[in-house]
């Protein structure tokens, strides 16, 4: 267990070194200048439109973490060696896999929470000069903690993007595992479509493998509460469950994928 | 109970993409190793000494046979707290400084932060880096990754330590320091077992040694007793000798080699031995530079062991090149 916390750790360190906490100044000056732009052209839209356009900036940010990160934490080991002294040490190949994944879900953990501080200080900044953390015109508080639901969920999208993009990385290259990780991401998104597939087709053959693909394929759409807590629209807390056990099971799933690959790979 | 234990240990790759063929990188080695030996793993550039190390090591799995360390199958946590490797031209993480990467490795190991610090400290002064400890690695020449790699497969003070090819890539005082550590860890007691392709290197330090050529071990024992590397004559170098001189003794010296004006370098037979030329040569003016048994040299053994032993039929495909 302690072995996992300092290959996490590592991992962790690896990030802030290569600059990747960056990301954070662009997100809050995209953020901050939107929101004046916003306000120079909107009436009474212009919290709507920012509370969208953070979530996404959000989403988009992680994402990219998650995977331009992921898909190089097994590879880039291997591809330059530094494998070869760290398993020879006393540790285990489970151990090495879920510590690089603890680590970029840590760097994730801490890029997105400062993200949305900053996100909740712009929202902050743009009821001050409106004059009102809640006007009429407004379907929801300027900082309505609601959103801190879509948050967790677009959190709990990027834990199991990481863990695609890791289990690819067991296996092949840096560039297959960024096209495979991202198409899956965007196929997470129209999962939904393939569940009912079979009413509208005629082959059976087709709607059975429709099924089979949506059992297997990551199912991110549920996990998209983004309009609803911009809409104010309630989102039971069984449904918030229910979802996240589902990408905890996933996430599990995957990191089992990437061990059993990771095990029995020889590095020639 | 031998350090390592290995027992016809085999391990096939496959070559070629659209029609993968094994290609067998090592074939049936078995070895004993005893606890406290210097042994030296010789051979050729591909002859298979990288394979075998990755396979003791666990970083390869093998096609066939099977190997132990210190009485337990390799890959064992507890095999890995007691041993120590070096892997050829290694490479760390360039963000951290020689001095993280031994704290992070050293966690791994369970130490406590006192621990910890005190032994980093003394490896980072045993190895000579200690004034750049705070240097990312990024920043490091080849010899001074090579003494990093050094210092962290001995940081656990192992009892069994694989280190290949140590040298590669340090100069002459590198090489030296590399020289007194093993043989440092030999006097506490410590199994060295170590790849080169450099024949003065396990000349200096080994016990015993194995050649592999090919894949497959084509001799073991210790350098001394082998036959092919016994003393097969002199080489003599001589300053300040006249070509008269030379001429009268020439039915003495198999070959005569011009270096520089009245230097000459003088090929010997093994008998008789060199001691009675010698003594007349400097009684007629010349001055002795240096004398040198002469060997074959492993690249000659590894080309007559190549040449004599055909492709078995064991060996399923061609070996790549």
């Amino acid at each position: 267990m302690r072995a996992i916390g300092y290959i996490a750790v590592n991992v962790f360190k690896e990030s802030v070194r290569d600059k990747v906490l960056y990301n954070l100044v662009f997100f809050a000056v995209l953020l901050i200048g939107i929101s004046f732009l916003l306000g120079q052209l909107t009436a009474g839209q212009d919290i709507k439109v920012i509370k969208d356009l953070g979530l996404a900036a959000i989403s988009v940010f992680g994402l990219f973490i998650s995977v331009f990160i992921g898909i190089g934490l097994v590879s880039k080991e291997v591809d330059r060696r530094s494998i070869y002294s760290l398993l020879s040490k006393p540790i285990s190949r489970q151990q090495f896999i879920i510590g690089k994944y603890v680590g970029l879900v840590l760097t994730l953990l801490v890029n997105v929470s400062v993200m949305t501080l900053a996100y909740y200080v712009v929202l902050g900044g743009m009821a001050w000069v409106a004059g009102g953390w809640f006007l009429p015109a407004w379907e929801a508080p300027a900082v309505d903690p609601a959103l801190l639901k879509a948050v967790a969920m677009i959190f709990l999208q990027l834990m199991m993007i990481t863990a695609l993009a890791l289990l690819f990385s067991t296996f092949s290259s840096p560039i297959l595992s960024a096209a495979l990780t991202f198409g899956l991401y965007i196929a997470g998104h129209f999962n939904a479509d393939l569940h009912h597939f079979d009413t509208v087709v005629a082959s059976k053959p087709a709607g059975w493998l429709a099924k089979v693909l949506y059992y297997l394929l990551p199912n991110l759409s549920p996990l998209d509460i983004k309009a609803q807590v911009v809409h104010a629209i309630p989102v039971p807390a069984g449904y918030l469950l229910l979802n996240t056990a589902y990408a905890l099971v996933y996430v599990t799933a995957l990191l089992m994928g990437a061990t059993a690959i990771f095990m029995r790979r020889d590095f020639k | 109970m031998p350090a390592i234990d290995i027992d016809r240990l085999t391990k096939d790759f496959s070559v070629g993409f659209w029609r993968p063929r094994p290609y067998r990188a090592l074939d049936q080695l078995s070895l004993r190793i005893e606890q406290g030996e210097v042994f030296g793993f010789l051979g050729p550039n591909g002859a298979g000494k990288t394979t075998t190390l990755k396979l003791l090591l666990q970083l390869i799995y093998p096609t066939s046979g099977r190997a132990e360390i210190l009485g337990k199958p390799v890959g064992d946590l507890e095999v890995k707290r007691r041993i120590g490797y070096l892997p050829e031209s290694p490479y760390f993480y360039d963000y951290l400084t020689a001095e993280e990467l031994l704290h992070y490795f050293a966690n791994l190991f369970g130490y406590s932060s006192v621990e910890r610090n005190r032994r980093v400290s003394a490896l980072l002064d045993d190895v000579g880096i200690a004034g750049e400890r705070r240097m990312q690695l990024r920043k490091f020449s080849k010899g001074m990754l090579q003494r990093v790699g050094i210092a962290q497969a001995i940081l656990n003070d192992p009892d069994v330590v694989f280190l290949d090819e140590p040298m590669s890539g340090l100069d002459p005082l590198g090489r030296r320091d590399v020289r007194n550590l093993i043989l440092k860890l030999r006097e506490r007691g410590c199994t060295v077992f170590f790849s080169s392709h450099v024949l003065a290197d396990a000349e200096a330090l080994c016990s015993r040694v194995a050649i592999l050529a090919d894949g497959r071990l084509v001799a073991t024992g210790s350098l001394a007793d082998m036959q092919a590397f016994q003393v097969g004559g002199w080489e003599l170098v001589v300053a300040g000798l006249g070509t008269a001189s030379l001429d009268r003794h020439r039915s003495r010296i198999r070959r005569v080699t011009p270096i520089a004006d009245r230097r000459y370098a003088l090929e010997l037979p093994l008998d008789p031995g060199p001691e009675v030329l010698l003594k007349d040569l400097i009684a007629e003016g010349a001055h002795l530079v240096s004398l040198n048994p002469m060997r074959k040299s492993l690249e000659d053994f590894f080309v007559q062991q190549v040449e004599q032993e055909p492709v078995t039929p064991a060996r399923p495909a061609k070996r790549a090149v």
